[in-house]
């Protein structure tokens, strides 16, 4: 079941909207998409579009996230993250 | 991370060229994306060593705060980290992974 974030309100959207807020506090000009893989709400597919990736390594730009996502991580809310990063 | 482990960690990616720290072994990766790298890495036709985080709590939260990054699987190049199941995947689909590790170990 692919559930791409939108407006609909479910309990997996407050969490969605969380993980897009925590990556634009670190990221603010991401333009990020959540895709829930598993229709679990803990199993994620994040794409991060920002130029302030230009000019970094692949890691350096998951680094990026991954920091912004730290407490969504350690507490479990996401179980499995699938990242895809590129520059506009 | 105490010393012991970071010792081990240190000593395991020192001695093998490409060493991949995951959950499960080659022959029975125990999750998706530990399976996706040993998929990868054997259709490149790669040897590799592994680490089953699993059986070592200490290496698997140990290796988190090694290369300050929050994921297993994790694959080391020749003493490099080069990343985890989606950027080695990326990488794998760009022909990029292929040269990047004919490279190191043609050196």
């Amino acid at each position: 079941m692919k559930v791409l974030l939108t407006a609909t309100g479910s309990s997996f959207m407050s969490g969605f909207k969380k993980v897009i807020t925590s990556i634009k506090q670190v990221i603010p000009d991401a333009e990020v998409t959540v895709e829930d893989m598993t229709g679990g709400g803990d199993h994620l597919q994040v794409n991060v579009i920002s130029q302030s990736f230009s000019g970094l390594s692949r890691v350096k730009q998951h680094q990026l996230v991954y920091k912004a996502l730290k407490n969504e991580l350690a507490s479990e809310a996401i179980h499995a993250l699938a990242l895809n990063t590129s520059t506009p | 991370m105490n010393q012991e482990t970071r010792e081990k960690i240190e000593s395991l990616i020192k001695s093998n060229s490409v060493m991949v720290f995951m959950k499960g072994n080659k022959l029975m990766p125990q999750c998706g994306f530990s399976n996706n790298v040993v998929q990868i890495l054997n259709a490149l036709g790669v040897g590799f060593e592994t680490f089953d985080v699993l059986s070592d709590m200490e290496v698997r939260e140990g290796i988190k705060e090694f290369s300050d990054w929050p994921t297993i699987p994790q694959v080391y190049l020749k003493g490099e980290f080069l990343g985890g199941s989606d950027i080695l995947i990326e990488m794998y689909n760009s022909g990029e992974l292929k040269e990047k590790i004919e490279i190191a170990l043609a050196s």
